[in-house]
C-alpha cells in the first residue's frame, strides 16, 4: 500500500515534467503541472498516515518511508499545490507564454527532486538528490533572464555547490567513521549509521558532523552561509520563491536532523547541539538586522526565511521530544505561511510594478480582501497568536527551558520581538502611509493569485487554535526515530 | 582497513601521489593564466586516477580500476576540454581581476595546509593512526578544500570559480580513495556524472552572464546587496 502511494507520489511529477516538455503549450503545461500537484498532495496525506506503521523500505533499502521523511513530503506537497495554483495566475502576467512550458517542466522536476531527497535512505544518495535540487532550481531562479536574475542564479549555484561539497566531505568522513565498526564496505543507510554510532570515534564524528552541518546548512540558509538566499528568493518568480523557502529548505534541514541523531549517539551530542543552536541564533540575529533595514519587499520575506530556519535549527538543536515536535510543527506552519507571504508579495509587486517597499502604498484601500489576507499572514509570520507559528515557537521556547538552554531562549525571545516590530513596521508603511502619487497605475491580479492565499491562511488559523492529536503522535514517533540510538 | 596492512612501498607510493596532487593545487593557486590553471587541474585528475589504480592494485578493490578509468576520462579529458572550449569562446586568457597577488595567496594556502595538518594530527591521534598514510590523506583532503575555497574567494573570473569548485571535489576524491576505498561504487560513479552535469550547467550560465550582464567577472555581480 505505502509502496504504491510512494510510486504515485514520485511518478506524477516525473510524468508531468516529461509531458510539459512534450506538448510545449503554455495552457496545457499549466494544467498538467496543477494536476500533478493535486495528485502529489492527495497521495502525501495518506502516506503520512500510513507511515506510523513503518518504516517501509524499498529497492534494497535505498528508499525509505519513515515518519520524519514523510513530514517533509507533506510540507513539500502543500507548497507544491499552492504554488502550482498561484503560478497559473502569476506566470501569465509575465507575458512569456512562449517558454512557459519549460518553466512548468522545471517546476515539476524541482518538486520531484525535493520529494526524492526526502525518501533517500542512503546518505550518499541523499547528497546526490540535494545536489539535483540545486541543478534544477538554478534555471528556475534565472528564469526571468533579467541581469539581476542571472546574478542571483550564478551566486546560488556557486555558493550552494561549494557548500554542498563540504557536506560530501562530511559524508565521506562519516563513512570512514563507520568503517572502523562495520568493516571497509557497507551500505551507508541512516539505520546502519545509527546502529554503529555508539562505537564510533567521537572526535572524528564531531568533525564529520560539523562539515555536514556547514554543508547542508548552506542549503538551509543558516547564517552566515545564507548569502545566496535573499538573492535567489527575491529574483526568482514568486511561486518559485515559495517552493525554495517552503519546500527546499526543509529537505536540507532533514539531513541535518538525521546526522544530528547519529552524532548524538556517537557521544558528541553536546558539541553538535550547541553548534546548531548557535547557528540558529546567528540566523535569527542576521534575520532581525536585515529585516529592520530592508527596502525590497521580497528580500524582506527572504530574510524572514533565514529567521525561521534559525528557529527550526534551534528546535532540532535543543532536541528532546518537545524540541523536535516544535521544529517539525514549525516546518509545516512556515511552509504554509511563507507561501502566503510570497504570494502576497508577488501580487503587490505586479500590481505596483515595483519591488520597493517605499513604492507600495495604500494596499488596504486598494485591495481590501487580498490586503487583509497578506496582513494576517504578516502577523502570523512574526509569531503573533492565534496562528500556527505562535504555537510552534512557544513549544520550542518551552523545550529550551526544559533542556537547560535558558540563555538561548532569552536571546531568541529578544530577537523575535525585534523582528516582530521591524517586520510589521514595513507593513504599516505599505498599508497606511498616505501616498504622494496616489494616481499611479495599479493593476489587479487574477483570482488564481488570491485563491491560494485563502488556502494557506485557513489551515494556519486552524493549526494555531487546535493542535490535532494525530499530529502530536506523529511528532512523538519522529522524536523517537531521531533519538533512537541515544537510549 | 586498508591502511593497517599496507606494504611500505604501497604506502610511500600513495603518499607520493597525494603530495604531488597537493603541489598541483598550489600550482593552480599561484598561476595567473587560466590555461595553466586548466592544465594543472587536468594533471591533478590524472594523478588521482593513477592513485585509484594503485589503491585497486595494492588493496584488492578491482572496481576501483573502473573508477580510475572514469576519473581519467571525465576529469582528466572531458571536463578540461569543456572548460577549455568555454575559455576559447570567451577569449579570456588571464585572470584580470585579482584581490590577492598569487604570491600572497600561496602563503595563505600554506597556512591552510598547516591548519589542516593540525586537525588531522588530532584526529589521527585519537584513532590510533598517528604517522600512517591516513593522516596524510586527511591532511590533503582538508587542505585541498581550503585551497579550493581560497581560489573561490580571491578570483573573480567565472571560469576560475568553476575550476575552484572542481578542486574542492578533487580533494574529496583523493582522500576517499585512500581512506574509504570500499565505499560503494554506485556513489562514486554518480558523482562523476553529476560533475559533468554541473559543468554543463555552468556552461549555459556563463553564456547568460556574457549575454545579459556583459562580463564574466563576479565583481560585476553587485546589484543585489543588503
Amino acid at each position: 500500500m505505502a509502496g504504491t502511494l510512494l510510486m504515485v507520489l514520485l511518478v506524477a511529477p516525473a510524468i508531468a515534467a516529461l509531458l510539459c516538455m512534450g506538448i510545449r503549450s503554455a495552457r496545457l503545461a499549466e494544467f498538467v503541472n496543477l494536476l500533478a500537484s493535486i495528485v502529489v498532495f492527495a497521495v502525501a496525506l495518506p502516506l503520512a498516515a500510513l507511515s506510523a506503521g513503518g518504516p517501509y523500505y524499498y529497492l534494497d533499502k535505498y528508499v525509505v518511508v519513515d515518519v520524519v521523511g514523510v513530514w517533509v513530503i507533506v510540507c513539500t506537497a502543500v507548497v507544491y499545490l499552492l504554488a502550482s495554483i498561484y503560478s497559473i495566475g502569476y506566470m501569465r502576467l509575465l507575458g512569456e507564454d512562449g517558454k512557459l512550458w519549460s518553466f512548468y517542466a522545471l517546476f515539476a522536476g524541482f518538486a520531484l527532486t525535493i520529494l526524492l531527497s526526502s525518501v533517500m535512505n542512503n546518505a550518499g544518495l541523499y547528497w546526490i538528490a540535494i545536489e539535483l535540487t540545486t541543478l534544477v532550481s538554478t534555471f528556475l531562479v534565472g528564469f526571468e533572464r533579467a541581469p539581476e536574475s542571472i546574478e542571483a542564479a550564478w551566486k546560488y549555484i556557486i555558493i550552494i555547490s561549494a557548500g554542498i561539497s563540504l557536506a560530501l566531505l562530511g559524508t565521506v568522513l562519516f563513512y570512514w567513521c563507520g568503517s572502523f565498526v562495520l568493516g571497509p564496505t557497507y551500505a551507508m543507510t541512516w539505520d546502519t549509521l545509527n546502529a554503529a554510532a555508539p562505537k564510533m570515534n567521537s572526535a572524528l564524528a564531531a568533525l564529520s558532523y560539523l562539515l555536514v552541518l556547514v554543508g547542508y546548512g548552506t542549503k538551509v540558509g543558516l547564517a552566515p552561509m545564507h548569502s545566496w538566499l535573499p538573492d535567489a528568493h527575491s529574483e526568482s518568480p514568486a511561486p518559485i520563491s515559495a517552493m525554495l523557502s517552503g519546500a527546499l529548505l526543509n529537505s536540507a534541514m532533514l539531513g541535518i536532523a538525521r546526522y544530528l541523531a547519529i552524532t548524538d549517539a556517537a557521544q558528541s551530542g553536546p558539541v553538535a547541539r550547541v553548534t546548531l543552536v548557535a547557528f540558529g541564533l546567528v540566523s535569527l540575529l542576521v534575520g532581525a538586522l536585515f529585516i529592520v533595514r530592508q527596502s525590497g519587499v521580497k528580500r524582506l520575506m527572504a530574510y524572514s526565511s533565514v529567521e525561521h530556519m534559525g528557529v527550526i535549527a534551534l528546535g532540532f538543536g535543543i532536541g528532546g521530544p518537545l524540541g523536535i515536535a516544535g521544529a517539525l510543527y514549525h516546518m509545516l506552519n512556515h511552509s504554509l505561511n511563507k507561501s502566503l507571504m510570497f504570494f502576497g508579495a508577488g501580487n503587490a509587486m505586479r500590481s505596483f510594478g515595483s519591488k520597493d517597499i517605499n513604492r507600495i502604498h495604500n494596499l488596504w484601500s486598494r485591495f481590501p480582501v487580498q490586503g487583509a489576507l497578506w496582513l494576517a499572514g504578516a502577523a502570523a509570520i512574526t509569531g503573533a497568536p492565534p496562528f500556527g507559528l505562535f504555537l510552534s515557537e512557544l513549544v520550542i521556547l518551552r523545550a529550551g527551558f526544559e533542556r537547560g538552554y535558558d540563555w538561548a531562549v532569552y536571546v531568541m525571545v529578544v530577537l523575535l520581538i525585534v523582528i516582530f516590530i521591524g517586520f510589521l513596521n514595513h507593513f504599516r508603511s505599505m498599508y497606511f502611509n498616505a501616498s504622494e502619487e496616489s494616481d499611479a497605475p495599479v493593476r489587479a491580479v487574477s483570482r488564481w493569485c488570491v485563491a491560494p492565499m485563502w488556502l494557506a491562511l485557513t489551515p494556519l488559523v486552524v493549526f494555531g487554535i487546535w493542535w490535532p492529536s494525530g499530529l502530536w503522535d506523529h511528532f512523538m514517533m519522529a522524536a523517537k526515530t531521531l533519538s533512537a540510538a541515544v537510549r | 582497513m586498508l591502511i593497517s596492512h599496507l606494504s611500505p612501498l604501497a604506502s610511500s607510493l600513495f603518499s607520493l601521489m597525494a603530495i604531488v596532487s597537493l603541489l598541483l593545487a598550489f600550482v593552480m593557486l599561484g598561476s595567473r593564466w587560466l590555461n595553466n590553471y586548466l592544465y594543472a587541474f587536468a594533471a591533478e585528475s590524472w594523478v588521482i586516477a593513477a592513485l585509484s589504480a594503485a589503491v585497486a592494485f595494492y588493496g584488492g578493490y578491482p572496481e576501483l580500476y573502473l573508477i580510475a578509468a572514469l576519473t581519467a576520462l571525465f576529469r582528466g579529458l572531458l571536463l578540461p576540454y569543456l572548460v577549455w572550449r568555454i575559455i576559447a569562446r570567451l577569449n579570456v586568457t588571464r585572470e584580470i581581476h585579482e584581490i590577492l597577488e598569487p604570491s600572497s595567496s600561496l602563503v595563505a594556502g600554506a597556512f591552510g595546509v598547516i591548519f589542516a595538518l593540525a586537525v588531522s594530527y588530532r584526529i589521527g591521534d585519537s584513532l590510533g593512526l598517528a604517522g600512517t598514510v591516513a593522516v596524510l590523506a586527511l591532511t590533503i583532503m582538508l587542505s585541498m578544500k581550503l585551497i579550493g575555497f581560497l581560489m573561490l574567494t580571491v578570483r573573480h573570473e567565472a571560469l576560475s570559480q568553476i575550476l575552484g569548485l572542481l578542486v574542492l571535489e578533487n580533494g574529496i576524491f583523493l582522500g576517499a580513495q585512500i581512506l574509504v576505498p570500499g565505499m560503494p561504487l554506485l556513489i562514486e560513479i554518480v558523482i562523476l556524472f553529476d560533475l559533468l552535469v554541473v559543468v554543463a550547467c555552468f556552461g549555459v550560465l556563463v553564456r547568460y552572464l556574457v549575454a545579459h550582464v556583459g562580463s564574466t567577472s563576479s565583481l560585476d555581480l553587485n546589484r543585489l546587496v543588503g
